[in-house]
């Protein structure tokens, strides 16, 4: 359907207009077009400041606790049987995902840029934890807006919000999920557009968004390739990531796409099953091209242009979109990204916890499932690297409701 | 270019008066009615009409809109039903300018020329698509202005001197000055703000000035009316209909009446704002 001209690198975009391909760009109101410039104008100085990086690297050394292990999951690797897999310790991240990576440089930016109040949306609530986290540590008041369904399925991270001193707004509209928490604040900040920053956690949303998000995350990608190089000699024969926004994934991906020995594989919220109408969350492999939230991308949505809610048991998975660049290194055929379903990433969920004592998001047991698919197909001499993303203390009400339990 | 925008603001000057725009949703409550609301518009004081394309994610748009354009998404309404309800429209009004106002999404998908070829047919006159700037003219801006469609742009506070250019560039029909940084339907706009930044976008082009979000009543719509070429009233009108409707959401006898009474007083509104100076 899109068949896009092969680059020369994957890793030259986006362009002066913010497009990977045909995807991305920056379709938002008039009344945010010039802060979004603006925006654009603090990120090309920032990055090339010195300041700014030796201050974003001393906060992700002693405050984040960077660089992240990358840990030969050895137990895994033998119950596969077949490639050696080793995970991208992200859940050992403070806050105890990659979000903080992210949040940590806008909130720089932020201040750079003089604004006095941050909000954010949140899904499953880890980056509403990580944006209240790091206002707390820069002492700006912080609105989080979060859909009431998801308040109500994530509790325990709705209260670390509040303990951390923001104000979560549970919003009504629509399905209560992350895209209608999306939607309200971009209403708040087209509302106090001279104050506010908004800090949005994925690598999505109005250009430079997808940039800034990718170039922040993707200091795991960057860690990880030195690692292999040091621990193994090699670069990996695969890297896996789950792709909600995608902001893990291009964070993990960024360093290796002009690698082309390393296959890279994203995995996508395959919910109920493909065949189920409206109960996934895969935009890539259920949706078509479309435009919200600042962006064209892969969307969910019906004949008509309208956006559908989609389904997955991952909170943070359950999003009609995916970020422009994702959706430009499908059709490329950069990247794989394949369905993953619930049934699946429960599986992957355990198999992990009982093999390698390591609990994983439910968002991180959608890669751990494309991991458990792909590893015994592979040899014994090629590895796997996968971005466990975040750990899964957040997630055991919900599995101990998969499991018919009640804690 | 459709003559309608052009020739209305004509008359309007001639009278020596703003003009009252109407928006409602399309759809809203359901086809029929809404229809027959839009008909009875013209007649009720309204000189130019913006119909909503409802949306699933308004993101511009407050409570009373985004309401609006879920009652018409549950009714079924479609961007190919809008247009059928415009040609109709048109079957027996052939001078009032019509403007389809909305996001981007639904006119993607349904296909940039076929839109453009089928809204000129229908009888649309111009077009304001929220989520599209300046910098996206290529998408719809372009292909709409050559075929003869108006693109109205939306000016707001944060669009500076600057910046105005830019915005002003392809623009057609009238501009579009949002009054307030928000939401529509929210924090009323104050007047000496309005009338200093009517007077800057003046300075930059010779297309009439419409002021809209915030407007709900003929007092404000007269002190708005001063300075603006036209005063753009939608969530009043939106929520008119809203408490108008049985508790199924239906439409009732009181429906088609609740609007044309709100935009005959704001209507007379309109008309007293000249008679001060």
């Amino acid at each position: 359907m899109n068949q896009p001209i092969l680059p020369n690198s994957y890793r030259s975009g986006p362009d002066e207009d913010g497009r990977f391909g045909i995807y991305g760009g920056r379709f938002v109101a008039e009344t945010l077009m010039p802060l979004i410039l603006e925006l654009e104008e603090a990120w090309k100085t920032a990055r090339q400041d010195p300041a700014f990086e030796a201050e974003l690297g001393a906060l992700n050394t002693h405050y984040t606790g960077r660089p992240s292990p990358l840990y030969f999951a050895e137990r895994l690797s033998e119950e596969l049987g077949g490639a050696r897999i080793y995970f991208k310790r992200e859940e050992l991240n403070h806050t105890g995902s990659h979000k903080i990576n992210n949040c940590l440089g806008q909130i720089l930016l932020a201040r750079r840029m003089g604004k006095t109040r941050i909000i954010a949306e949140t899904g499953a609530g880890q980056h509403g934890v990580a944006t209240a986290t790091v206002c707390a540590r820069f002492g700006l008041p912080c609105v989080v807006f979060m859909g009431a369904t998801d308040v109500e399925r994530q509790k325990p991270n709705v209260f670390r919000m509040r303990l951390l001193g923001a104000e979560v707004r549970p919003v009504t509209a629509g399905a209560g999920t992350l895209k209608d928490a999306m939607n309200e604040a971009l209403r708040d900040w087209v509302t106090n557009v001279d104050t506010t920053y908004y800090l949005i956690g994925t690598a999505a949303g109005p250009h430079p968004y997808p940039a800034l998000v990718r170039d922040f995350q993707g200091i795991i990608g960057r860690e990880a390739r030195e690692q292999m190089l040091a621990q193994t000699g090699s670069l990996p024969s695969a890297v896996v990531a789950c792709v909600g926004g995608g902001s893990n994934a291009i964070g993990m991906f960024d360093a290796f796409l002009d690698d082309p020995e390393v296959k890279i594989f994203g995995a996508e919220a395959g919910g109920h099953g493909m065949d189920v109408e409206n109960g996934h969350a895969a935009s890539m492999n259920g949706g078509r091209p479309g435009v919200l939230h600042g962006n064209r991308t892969y969307l969910l949505q019906d004949e008509n242009g309208q956006i559908l809610e989609g389904h997955s048991i991952s909170a943070g998975l359950d999003y009609p979109g995916v970020g422009p660049q994702h959706a430009w290194l499908r059709d490329t055929g950069r990247v794989t990204y394949d369905p993953i379903t619930d049934k699946e990433a429960l599986d992957a969920f355990h198999l992990c916890t009982r093999t390698e004592g390591i609990i994983p998001a439910l968002e991180s047991a959608h890669g751990l499932a494309e991991v458990a698919k792909l590893a015994p197909k592979m040899g014994k001499d090629e590895t796997i690297v996968l971005c466990l993303s975040g750990r899964g203390d957040k997630d055991v009400h919900t599995v101990a409701q998969s499991m018919g339990l009640e804690l | 270019m459709t003559r309608r925008i052009e020739e209305r603001f004509k008359t309007l000057k001639e009278e020596g008066r703003p003009a009252l725009v109407t928006f409602l949703m399309a759809g809203d409550p359901d086809g029929e009615t809404a229809l027959d609301i839009i008909k009875a518009l013209p007649a009720a004081g309204a000189d130019l009409i913006e119909l909503g394309m409802p949306f699933s994610d308004p993101m511009a748009d407050g409570p009373a809109i985004q309401e609006a354009g879920r009652r018409a998404l549950h009714g079924g309404e479609t961007l190919k039903k809008t247009l059928a309800t415009v040609a109709r429209f048109r079957e027996s009004d052939p001078a009032t300018p019509l403007i389809l106002m909305g996001y981007f999404n639904p006119i993607y998908v349904y296909g940039v020329q076929a839109f453009v070829d089928a809204a000129l047919k229908a009888g649309v006159d111009g077009l304001i698509v929220v989520d599209l700037p300046p910098e996206m003219d290529d998408e719809l801006c372009l292909p709409a202005l050559e075929k003869g469609l108006s693109f109205i742009r939306l000016a707001t506070p944060t669009t500076d001197d600057h910046r105005l250019p830019a915005v002003l560039k392809n623009t057609s029909g009238f501009v579009y000055y949002v009054s307030i940084t928000g939401i529509t339907g929210s924090a009323a706009p104050d007047a000496k703000k309005v009338e200093a930044a009517v007077g800057r976008i003046k300075g930059h082009t010779d297309l009439p000035v419409c002021v809209g979000f915030g407007v709900r009543t003929a007092e404000q719509a007269a002190e708005i009316g001063k300075a603006a070429d036209g005063v753009v009233v939608g969530s009043a009108l939106v929520s008119a209909i809203a408490s108008s409707l049985d508790e199924a959401g239906c439409a009732t006898d009181k429906t088609r009446g609740a609007v044309a009474a709100l935009v005959s007083n704001l209507a007379e509104g309109v008309r007293s704002a000249r008679l001060a100076r």
